[in-house]
């Protein structure tokens, strides 16, 4: 499949997807929805974060824990849930695979891709870009 | 060899212990409410820290914080939380900070809103701590912005970073230390530390992974002025560990005396985190106590310091 043109406009102003798309959106957020409280952010990276969805943190975090987990390990904006990213680091070390991948840099959020298909965005590519600033910081680094 | 960037960087460079310190915000629009403590910090401390909004109240801009340091011939590091702003606004502030002289920045995510005085009010967390130190080396090496659009002029700071060894998940903290020292942290002010077994742990883990040859790391000390302030601590500041030794310590006897052994406590952190290979300096904390601060670098054998003749950095 082609690179496709990125649709620069948020989901909630484009056209709901319908068709292929829009079946396979249904059935990306019924499966991830159910298994990992899924936020549908349409960048997926549960294999990289012991299958914890990162955007369940209250604070968006895709690189780690703050700093602010109490000493229970639950989380500080909600003390009622553990926190997100403690979960993480539990579920990657029960990972045959990706266990290092809590180790990579993620790149800064994309949030014209919140509620889409991060399987479409896979396919199409989509979810590849990144700002050039970053890519030439990551190309030295 | 490497141009310094700053004084602490001139310092850092030439391997002395470093000491900064935590200004104390304030909710004043007089201008005395930072010059007159800074006058107090002058000489006695390497830089300064000013706070951005802490623990998610609303005080005096960081910016003019700084501004108002360099006019008093201190000097400052300016603090920026990802909670408040996005992208545009984090850079934009990056670049008027450079313009205004800062030099060191210190980069972090942001005690959350529902712990300061405006819960009801909207978190930003466009990016996280990592994303803005890579941003901060973006446009310092880069000359450009994240987007790619380029600089007229890049700024040049010391770029920082926080780090928590003290919070869950312990395994993991020295790894997250390694995803900010790739990203661009230059240097390190860690959590307020009174843990030290925790905190010699996350050390030898930070040298197992190589990265203390990377990376200058300030350990936080903080002062307790009172029992009542440890138990604040533990029980209002997310992610502290505050051991119930310390408390039982800073319960015992008059207001003079908490407040002596509040000092006790704090040198004797000092004393042992200044023990730990790789740990490059400290980082001195209080709240209503900015005197203490004063005490504790005095009775550390800290004076003079090394910085105390500043020296203009282009």
């Amino acid at each position: 499949m082609g690179r496709a043109r990125l649709d620069r406009r948020p989901p909630q102003t484009a056209p709901t997807p319908g068709g292929f798309r829009g079946a396979l959106l249904l059935v990306e957020r019924a499966t991830k929805e159910t298994l990992w409280d899924c936020r549908m952010c349409g960048q997926c990276i549960l294999h990289s974060t012991g299958l914890s969805c990162p955007m369940r943190c209250p604070k968006s975090l895709r690189n780690g824990p703050c700093g602010g987990v109490l000493q229970d390990g639950s989380c500080e904006v909600v003390p009622e849930m553990r926190c997100v990213w403690v979960e993480a680091w539990e579920g990657s070390r029960r990972l045959p695979l990706w266990r290092h991948h809590m180790e990579h840099v993620e790149r800064p959020t994309d949030w014209r891709l919140q509620e889409t298909s991060s399987w479409e965005n896979l396919l199409t590519r989509r979810d590849h870009h990144v700002p050039d600033g970053w890519v030439r910081a990551k190309r030295r680094a | 060899m490497t141009e310094p960037r700053s004084g602490l960087h001139r310092l850092l460079l030439a391997g002395e212990f470093v000491v900064t310190a935590e200004l104390e915000t304030t909710d004043s629009a007089d201008p005395a409410s930072v010059t007159v403590p800074a006058e107090g910090l002058r000489g006695k401390v390497d830089a300064v820290n000013c706070t951005d909004n802490s623990s998610a109240h609303t005080h005096i801009a960081p910016m003019a914080t700084a501004h108002l340091l360099l006019d008093s011939g201190v000097e400052p590091v300016m603090q920026f939380a990802c909670r408040d702003r996005n992208r545009l606004a984090l850079q934009a502030d990056l670049l008027g900070a450079a313009a205004l002289g800062v030099r060191n920045v210190l980069l972090m995510t942001g005690d959350d809103v529902s712990t300061g005085d405006h819960p009801e009010a909207k978190p930003i967390y466009d990016i996280d701590s990592i994303h803005l130190l890579r941003i901060a080396r973006i446009m310092r090496d880069e000359g450009r912005y994240l987007s790619g659009r380029p600089l007229t002029q890049a700024p040049s700071f010391l770029v920082g970073a926080v780090e928590n060894p003290f919070a869950p998940p312990l395994e993991f903290r020295p790894m997250r230390l390694g995803k900010k020292v790739e990203a661009g942290a230059e240097f390190i002010q860690t959590q307020i530390c009174f843990n030290l077994e925790k905190m010699r742990l996350f050390m030898a883990r930070c040298g197992d992974l190589g990265l203390l040859d990377h990376v200058w790391l300030l350990a936080g000390v903080f002062v307790p002025r009172s029992g009542r302030a440890a138990r604040y601590l533990r029980d209002q500041v997310p992610g502290i560990d505050v051991p119930d030794a310390v408390i039982d310590r800073m319960d015992a006897g008059s207001p003079e005396a908490q407040r002596r052994a509040g000092i006790d406590i704090a040198l004797e952190v000092l004393d042992a985190v200044r023990q730990i290979p790789g740990v490059s300096g400290v980082h001195l904390m209080a709240i209503r106590n900015e005197d203490a601060i004063l005490t504790v670098v005095e009775e550390a054998g800290l004076l003079p310091r090394p910085s105390g003749v500043r020296q203009p950095v282009a």
